[in-house]
């Protein structure tokens, strides 16, 4: 997984609630078995027409934002399917942080097992920043995961929250298997201790 | 944790294998579904680390979602999907992991065969890349859904890593009236609180109208947890889900079954327990739902009609009501009972379970699916089918005018050959109405089995108290 540091790049607005994994990721694309490649068909029902040729008003079609690497967007972001195609096409595409006011539990989770930072900020400030990138030559914001700061055009500066051991994580780029993995004493020490107490607990053993 | 706790506490308590600084858990996984979709990926981080499954009597893997719903005697047609399935074959072999193959009478949807096993039992944690994993919370049993990396996570250390959920509480009191199914108490719920409503909360649902449900209800109301925002959803193991786990093939037996029982009960929630949030509706107002819009919470009684953007104030709302009114094809104000319908389909994780098939053929018997719509029926398991046949109800759906198809997740998502083509408008007994959800153009109307049934023999959306 790629590191997290700071990243100044292009943002899109995409000033919609509720954008579900359905729209992100349609589930005729997840019968891949791999995890990269997604990318074209990111948004695929918003970005292309029924003949597959781009719709020339979706943010993601217009320049500069073919090149964002940050997307903002409303309330509610990934809800839906458990599906981490939806990170894998948003990283295919190349986006590495997503500001919204709240985002679906599963997904957000998904985001950070993939080097992708979302970040929760009010809806004003959402507004504000999506006013901030709407001329496209001013697009860029900057962020700061270790002071936990969205630099906006004008400098100033707008704080957010992230839990220590996801931003631990991010910024180190680690594999949180291996971080587990170093607990294996423990959990063999759980499982004895449940054999015991729930001894009729039953295994799956297939005749 | 000291003083009463929830039902979601007690789960929560009793897996902690151990808790960092900053209050994230290890979390004990009890149960591990794989399918076909959200795992390949996994397997294949496993290999390229040299790492095993630590316990693969505690995995269960079935293919669901790609698998075509025709004879599948001679394979899958689409090479992508029968890729996936290959792949997941190859897998389970390779790293030891129980398995039901396609042209197994056990295989089902994933949701569908661990409770009908007894794979899924009170008391657990349960994982499965994704998100309608919910639905065994109705077992009494901590049930969410994951992602690929996690289900990896899960396939390596049996563990997951997890900050814990808040407590919610959802109470449906009183009894609701005849007519109305476990599929119209969770989309009045869903409306009620939004599909934001449980972000970040375990919802655990209570009142006599949930303790009345059967399990397939209590299975339809904590599957669509999701669809209301939730991690989870979970109803209180009761006699009721005792009765129903009794003698399944991978259920505890005898005196270790009694021995289980006397700690399922002790799980249901301490008297002066405390929920972060509590939402109460009253059952007796609840009328058979539908649909309208292209999110869950868009729902209104089936004797309503279809809202006017205009009333809404919010203009970021209105904006959107008015795209789904695009979308779904619908003018404000026209009569939901006016809607004509194309497809019909009746199955899914939420509602492909036997008492679905019930009640859609009580509907169907003796009447005829109206000229021009076409109407799938898709039992959840080939058990549930098996089932469906002992009883002559597949006979009543064929003469009805129902396809009578094999199992599988099928039209619930756009990722098989049971599609919507654009434009069709279906009355669907599955989860999500989300744009193209159900082919690229299709428009879904959620609904019960017996609305669906309704609305095959109407070819519009109907009553179905009108037809009981």
């Amino acid at each position: 997984m790629e590191k997290f540091t700071t990243l100044t790049a292009i943002a899109a607005p995409l000033p919609l609630a509720n954008v579900d994994t359905d729209k992100i990721i349609p589930a005729r694309f997840l019968k891949t078995i791999r995890r990269s490649g997604l990318g074209v068909h990111l948004f695929d029902t918003l970005r292309y027409d029924e003949h597959g040729a781009e719709r020339p008003d979706f943010v993601l079609n217009r320049a500069p934002y073919r090149r964002a690497q940050i997307l903002i967007a409303h309330e509610n972001f990934g809800c839906g399917s458990s599906r981490e195609h939806a990170p894998w096409a948003l990283l295919d595409f190349g986006i590495r942080a997503v500001i919204a006011p709240d985002f679906a539990d599963i997904f957000y989770n998904n985001c950070f097992k993939n080097g992708i930072l979302p970040i929760r900020l009010p809806r004003e400030v959402c507004d504000a920043l999506m006013e901030d990138v709407s001329p496209g030559d001013n697009a860029r914001l900057t962020i700061d995961l270790a002071r936990q700061v969205v630099v906006r055009p004008n400098g100033e500066e707008v704080a957010f929250e992230i839990d220590p051991f996801r931003k631990h994580l991010l910024q180190n780029g680690l594999d949180d298997i291996g971080q587990t993995m170093a607990h294996a004493g423990a959990i063999d020490a759980f499982e004895q201790n449940r054999a015991a107490a729930q001894p009729w607990l039953p295994k799956i053993a297939l005749t | 944790m000291s003083g009463p706790r929830t039902l979601f506490d007690k789960i929560w308590d009793a897996h902690v294998v151990e808790q960092l600084p900053d209050g994230t858990c290890l979390l004990y996984i009890d149960r591990h579904l794989v399918h076909e979709v959200t795992s390949p990926q996994a397997f294949e981080g496993l290999r390229a680390t040299g790492r095993r499954v630590r316990r693969p009597e505690a995995t269960i893997a079935v293919a669901d979602h790609n698998i075509p719903t025709s004879d599948r005697r001679r394979g899958i047609a689409e090479p992508e999907s029968r890729l996936q399935v290959e792949t997941l074959e190859q897998n389970v072999a390779a790293f030891g992991v129980p398995y039901f193959p396609v042209l197994d009478e056990r295989q089902g949807i994933v949701h569908i065969i661990g409770p009908e096993q007894g794979i899924s039992l009170p008391g657990m944690t349960i994982v499965c890349g994704d998100s309608h994993t919910s639905t065994h919370g109705a077992l009494g049993a901590l049930a969410f859904g994951i992602g690929t990396s996690e289900v990896e996570h899960v396939l390596a250390t049996q563990t997951l890593l997890q900050k814990r959920a808040k407590n919610m509480r959802i109470e449906v009191a009183g009894r609701a009236p005849a007519g109305t199914s476990a599929k119209d108490i969770i989309l009045a719920i869903i409306g009620e609180i939004g599909t934001a409503g449980g972000t970040g909360h375990v919802i655990e649902f209570t009142g006599e109208a949930i303790r009345a449900l059967d399990m397939a209800g209590r299975m339809t109301v904590c599957n669509m947890a999701i669809e209301a925002g939730a991690r989870a959803g979970l109803i209180a193991p009761d006699e009721t889900t005792f009765d129903w786990i009794k003698g399944r093939p991978y259920a505890p037996q005898g005196a270790d079954f009694t021995a289980a029982v006397s700690y399922w009960r002790s799980l249901a929630a301490d008297p002066g327990a405390t929920y972060d949030k509590t939402v109460r509706l009253d059952a007796a107002a609840i009328a058979p739902m539908v649909s309208w819009g292209t999110s869950p919470e868009r729902v209104a009684p089936i004797t309503g009609a279809v809202p006017d953007p205009a009333a809404e104030p919010d203009p970021a709302k209105r904006a959107e009501m008015q795209r789904m009114l695009t979308y779904m094809g619908l003018q404000p104000g026209q009569k939901l009972a006016e809607i004509p319908v194309d497809v019909v389909f009746i199955g899914s994780c939420t509602n492909g379970r036997i008492e679905d098939i019930r009640a859609a053929a009580a509907i169907a018997r003796g009447r005829h699916v109206a000229a021009g719509v076409r109407a799938l029926v898709v039992p959840g398991s080939g058990l549930v089918k098996k089932q469906a046949e002992a009883e002559g109800l597949d006979r009543v759906l064929v003469e009805a005018g129902f396809e009578w198809r094999e199992p599988g997740c099928s039209m619930c998502l756009g990722m098989n050959p049971d599609q919507l083509t654009p434009g069709q408008r279906a009355a669907s007994t599955s989860n999500r109405n989300f744009e193209g959800r159900q082919g690229p153009g299709g428009r879904t109307h959620l609904v019960s089995p017996a609305m669906a049934a309704a609305a095959a023999i109407a070819g519009r959306l109907a009553d179905a108290r009108e037809f009981m």
